[in-house]
């Protein structure tokens, strides 16, 4: 294994593999044809790899099944052509097309969880496309898969595959799957978004493992990924792509370095917010020795102490697992804990939400991950803002509009979105709404539970400066949770580290981000991706180094 | 222990536990007996002697409890009591409920299996083939055929069925009397009408159920991902979706087959076909409480079985359970 | 900053919609509708008419014996008369109010016992959930028409009972649907962020849960009603339903079932009177879940 090779220096790039030309796709909807892919273009050598990057709806994982002929069910392929080694894919027959899929075109599944059959194990899945093309025997194929299995660094190489779906972790399962693109050896490779699923800790190894594979056997690769720092490790030239047509293109290192297009330029834009960190002042909440679980089951919490100074912001990171969304559910009573204190403005509070008075509940409000389902679906604007504008402060008629009004101001938008039902917004005038209805009750404490990961990275920058603006303005404190880095070093004045129910770290953001770290943080920090092609490969180097560190991630 | 034998035996013990609950409803409806209950059932002569004879027969003096107990050690012996019917007149004749409902219900299940033996294969393989060709004309044909079909009640079909091929064009018989001595093909003969009438009734139900079932199943994304991998049609039918695909079919068996139990109730009365469904509603206008609670018990049972059996199947065609972590 | 800008121009064009009102967004989508829904929806109106006009429209009175038994059609009598006398299109118009009008009673009941059952079990959750889940399963594991026969034969056949009985037994089928329909509701974050604000439980039910179920609820009324209404046909038909002299279908079809072997046509008016009316309800809803599920299948 070579860890060293760069993507983009090393690699000796072939003849012309893959040509789409003005490619043309339309979904249907309410029996409507409207289109998806607007004429893009796209060319791959052999042994390239080629990121497609973009925002949802962009149409890049359309466009990828699309290299393989491939059209899913409401879609269908309207323009264009997609030749694929000379051989003409779209004005092919059914046959030919089948026979490209597997051996010569395989695909690696987002959700590799879904995408294996659960009834078989995972050997005869992984084998069962050469075997039907007759590439090898039986004995062979299962050896061949082994040593796959063992170059993708999959536990237990020789016995894994003969696990059934459930009984194999998701970044194990998606190590599988590339094992099972790889085994007829094909041309080019489609990755839609392998490791989005993951935790940051587990995304490195799938990275590395697929990485790796796709250069030892000089696949080239269509890479498609909404994450650019993830991106800019495995591509050799990424495509930006938006609302189905393509923004621009260039090689990787070229396209860090000076992106043309504003929008591209505005996908990392998150990355260079940062709040000037503010030392902290009084306490408004302190979480004391908090222990808590459901049902009788094992602790999610272990232990809490946590503590945010008013007018602050107290970022909680951690993967799925660590019971940062736990905390949230104790600070707001619906999960009393079995153990701790909560104390607010320096009053202990009533552990469950049923005992608390309607003041206290009015001055610590939520802000959810998704605005789809926080907001009644069924509920105007006006309802959702206006409710508890009336229910807190008993503001009815002109003087509730006037507050409606001021809110709407607050959060930028305008007095004509009152009379909208959510469905008539996007997804980031859904949450400033959420943002709103939280100041209708002129809150102390926001916890804001991953308030912008259900978001496009654009409109996350937009959240996060409202946030930082609404809390100049009023002094409101925020707990906020998420599992982004990058969101923590825009907004947070301090940072507590969770692992597993319990805090690894607490203290201020520059001390916290600063080495030396604690092992888990450590291998959490050094875990999420940088705009840095190089970073991967300079990652596992110094992880070679030290080893260890890398255990604890490898669930 | 093994996780399936596990969950299989909890859900027998839960079946076991549901029939006995059943059975204890069924025996305390009696309670529910309205006080010129003896009346209506001795007729408006009755002396208060018999009356107050009859109620002490019946057990109204007893507990329930105790009550229920005799009952049900009776039933689990094969004794259901004996029938009122033959009260109000001239006793002596007495007749045994078990000794009533024992060739009847060979007769109904004579029946059903003649309606399931055709509809099952039948209705499976319409239904996989909608699902395959879904949004044809053939599908949408089918949509409107079975919707109509499940729409109408039995005995309208039933009427149907005996206007134009027993009456207009006398192919078949109309009334399906059947007696012990009767060779086999005979009876086959004359309970066609029957059994095609039932058989339209369940088909049209298991064939959506069958077409929704495939239609879920083939859109998994293990589905998608074995086209992906270039699988052939047919392969992708048999490797990847028939064996996620028994528990969905055979619940939809189970669930068709449990209304086949009902559905026999009003045919076997339109074509007078001599089966416990016949004999139960006989029972229900005589108010005959042990023969309609023994009838009632032998229907719930039949019903919670097969719900039972598709359970115990879905359980160990589950690949979880089969192989725990 | 940007966001803004850009979807401030997106939205434009949804504003106009929600101006445009409620009815021509419902004549917009009614306008689409299939042929099948159309004519559910015109074969369904036919019948309340029916139903309401009937001592206008019918041309006797419904249970006098107006002429001899079985006459045949035509004449006096368009489509005859029964088994006793009585003629027959007037009993089957006025059927349209007796038959219907029961079965949407006993649905109502059904749904107002179901729904109210459900809703609790689903917010409540806990040991409430519990007792009425279980209680729910062992009432279902009796077929419900051999159960209406038990209940029946106890409590004797009168319309009262008739009701009772059906919409009890039926109500567990609302009980797990609204249950479960509600229990995808409650799981919501807007729900959570209203019991956070402190509401109150019916403030919750009505406001945050109700809207969001009401689509398959709504969907559900019309399937439940034609099961409702083929199980009291079923028992009148049994004799054990809706009770002479009032003109029913079920009855109807019993009482002149001999006519068949004459071939005569007459018994099966009333029968497939209850057939045109299920099916043209299950055209309708049948179009209606496709609408509000959004799925295609």
């Amino acid at each position: 294994m070579n860890d060293n090779v760069k993507p983009g220096s090393t690699r000796t790039k072939g003849d012309l593999l893959l040509d789409i030309r003005n490619l043309e796709i339309e979904g249907e909807s309410d029996e409507v044809w409207r289109p998806i892919v607007k004429g893009v273009d796209l060319t791959l050598k052999r042994g390239e790899v080629l990121g497609l990057i973009g925002e949802s709806g962009a149409g890049k994982s359309t466009i990828g099944l699309a290299a393989m002929g491939y059209a899913r069910g409401g879609c269908r392929i309207s323009g264009g052509s997609v030749v694929f080694d000379g051989i003409d894919l779209l004005g092919a027959s059914d046959e030919i097309r089948r026979k490209m899929r597997g051996s010569r075109i395989a695909y690696v599944a987002q959700s590799a969880a879904a995408s294996f059959n659960p009834a078989h194990q995972l050997m005869p899945q992984t084998i069962e496309a050469e075997l039907r093309e007759g590439i090898r025997g039986h004995g062979d194929a299962v050896k061949d898969a082994v040593e796959l299995y063992r170059r993708l660094r999959l536990p237990n190489p020789g016995e894994i595959g003969f696990r059934y779906p459930h009984q194999v972790s998701g970044g194990q399962l998606q190590r599988a799957m590339t094992a099972m693109a790889m085994t007829c050896r094909p041309d080019l490779i489609i990755f839609d978004e392998p490791t989005t699923a993951l935790d940051v800790t587990t995304q490195v190894e799938v990275l590395a493992a697929i990485r790796d594979i796709v250069e030892q056997f000089h696949t080239a690769a269509i890479y498609i990924t909404h994450d650019l720092a993830v991106v800019a490790q495995m591509a050799d030239r990424i495509k930006v792509l938006r609302y189905g047509k393509s923004v621009e293109e260039a090689p990787t290192r070229e396209m860090l370095a000076s992106p043309r297009e504003d929008y591209t330029k505005s996908l990392w834009s998150v990355r260079k917010l940062g709040k000037q960190e503010q030392a902290a002042g009084e306490p408004i909440l302190q979480i004391k020795n908090v222990t808590a679980a459901y049902g009788n089951a094992v602790r999610v919490l272990n232990d809490v102490t946590v503590t945010v100074p008013r007018g602050r912001t107290v970022a909680v990171v951690g993967e799925s697992g660590s019971g940062k969304s736990t905390l949230a559910r104790v600070i707001t009573g619906l999960l009393p804990p079995i153990e701790g204190q909560i104390i607010f403005n320096g009053e202990a509070l009533p552990p469950a939400l049923k005992e608390r008075s309607q003041d206290t509940l009015r001055r610590i409000q939520m802000i959810y991950q998704m605005p789809d389902t926080a907001l009644n679906p069924r509920q105007t604007v006006y309802e959702a803002i206006g409710r508890p504008i009336e229910f807190y402060r008993g503001l009815t008629g002109a003087k509730k509009e006037a507050r409606i009004s001021e809110l709407m101001k607050l959060i930028e938008m305008d007095d004509s979105y009152v009379d909208r039902f959510p469905g008539e917004l996007s997804g980031g005038q859904k949450q400033r709404i959420c943002i709103a209805r939280a100041l209708a009750a002129e809150p102390e404490l926001i916890i804001c539970d991953e308030v912008t990961s259900a978001l496009d990275q654009i409109v996350q920058e937009g959240i996060l400066q409202l946030l930082m603006r609404l809390q100049r303005e009023l002094n409101v404190s925020y707990l906020f949770i998420t599992h982004d880095i990058a969101t923590v070093r825009a907004i947070s004045d301090e940072i507590v580290v969770m692992f597993q129910g319990r805090v690894v770290q607490q203290g201020p953001k520059t001390k916290v981000l600063s080495p030396p770290h604690p092992p888990y943080t450590e291998l959490l920090l050094s875990s999420v991706p940088e705009m840095d092609p190089d970073w991967l490969t300079n990652l596992l180097a110094r992880r070679k180094v030290q080893p260890e560190a890398m255990k604890a991630g490898d669930r | 222990m093994n996780p399936v034998v596990r969950t299989v035996l909890q859900r027998l013990g839960l079946g076991i536990a549901t029939l006995f609950v059943v059975s204890i409803i069924i025996s305390l409806t009696i309670q529910m007996l309205p006080g010129d209950f003896a009346k209506a059932i001795l007729g408006q002569s009755a002396t208060p002697e018999t009356v107050a004879a009859f109620q002490k027969e019946i057990g109204l003096d007893r507990h329930p409890v105790v009550r229920y107990f005799d009952w049900i050690s009776g039933v689990v012996q094969g004794d259901f009591g004996e029938s009122y019917a033959s009260r109000g007149s001239l006793a002596g004749h007495r007749r045994l409920v078990a000794e009533m409902i024992e060739p009847r219900l060979l007769n109904t299940l004579f029946l059903a299996s003649a309606a399931a033996l055709i509809a099952v294969p039948l209705s499976l393989f319409l239904g996989v083939l909608a699902a395959l060709y879904r949004n044809s004309i053939f599908d949408r044909v089918i949509n409107v055929v079975t919707l109509t079909s499940i729409s109408s009640p039995e005995f309208f079909l039933a009427y149907i069925l005996m206007m134009f091929l027993a009456v207009k064009f006398p192919i078949f018989v109309s009334l399906a009397s059947i007696s012990p001595g009767m060779p086999f093909l005979d009876r086959l003969y004359v309970i066609a009408l029957p059994t095609l009438t039932l058989v339209l009734v369940i088909m049209a139900q298991m064939m959506r159920m069958t077409r929704a079932a495939i239609i879920n199943l083939l859109a998994s994304p293990y589905i998608e991902m074995s086209r992906l991998k270039g699988a052939k049609p047919l392969q992708i039918i048999i490797r990847h979706a028939l064996p996620n695909a028994w528990a969905p079919i055979v619940n939809v068996i189970a669930l068709n087959l449990a209304y086949l139990v009902v559905g026999v109730v009003i045919v076997e009365v339109v074509f007078t076909y001599p089966g416990i469904g016949q004999l139960m509603v006989d029972a229900v206008s005589k108010r005959d409480l042990p023969v309609v609670q023994g009838c009632a018990l032998v229907f719930a049972a039949t019903y919670i079985l097969l719900n039972l059996l598709a359970d115990v199947v879905t359980i160990i065609s589950n690949p979880r359970l089969l192989h725990p972590r | 900053m940007t966001e803004s800008a850009q979807t401030g121009q997106a939205m434009a064009a949804p504003a106009q919609i929600t101006r445009r009102g409620r009815l021509s967004r419902a004549w917009r989508v009614l306008r689409k509708a299939p042929p099948t829904a159309w004519f559910g929806m015109i074969v369904i109106a036919i019948y309340l008419f029916a139903a309401i006009f009937a001592p206008l429209l019918a041309p006797y009175p419904e249970t006098e014996l107006v002429g001899g038994a079985f006459e045949p059609w035509g004449g006096a009598y368009i489509l005859g008369t029964d088994q006793l006398g009585r003629d027959m299109l007037s009993r089957l118009i006025y059927g349209a109010r007796n038959s219907v009008g029961i079965a949407v009673l006993t649905t109502v009941l059904s749904f107002v016992i179901g729904s109210a059952l459900g809703l609790t079990a689903a917010i409540i959750r806990g040991w409430v959930d519990q007792v009425l889940s279980r209680a729910v399963d062992v009432l279902m594991s009796i077929p419900q028409l051999i159960f209406a026969l038990v209940l029946l034969s106890i409590m004797g056949s009168s319309i009262i009972n008739l009701v009772i009985i059906i919409a009890v037994l039926d109500s567990t089928r609302v009980f797990r649907l609204s249950r479960s329909v509600a229990q995808g509701v409650v799981v919501m974050d807007y729900v959570e962020a209203a019991r956070l604000r402190g509401e109150r439980l019916p403030w919750i039910m009505r406001r945050e849960i109700l809207p969001n179920i009401m689509a398959p609820l709504v969907a559900e009324f019309g399937l439940r009603f034609c099961f409702v209404f083929l199980t009291i046909s079923a028992l009148s038909f049994l004799g054990l339903g809706i009770q002479p002299p009032t003109a029913d279908w079920g009855s109807m079809v019993r009482d002149n079932a001999a006519l068949i072997s004459y071939g005569d046509v007459t018994p099966l008016l009333p029968a497939g009177a209850i057939a045109l009316l299920t099916v043209a309800m299950n055209f309708v809803v049948d179009w209606f879940l496709h609408k509000t599920s959004g799925l295609r299948e």
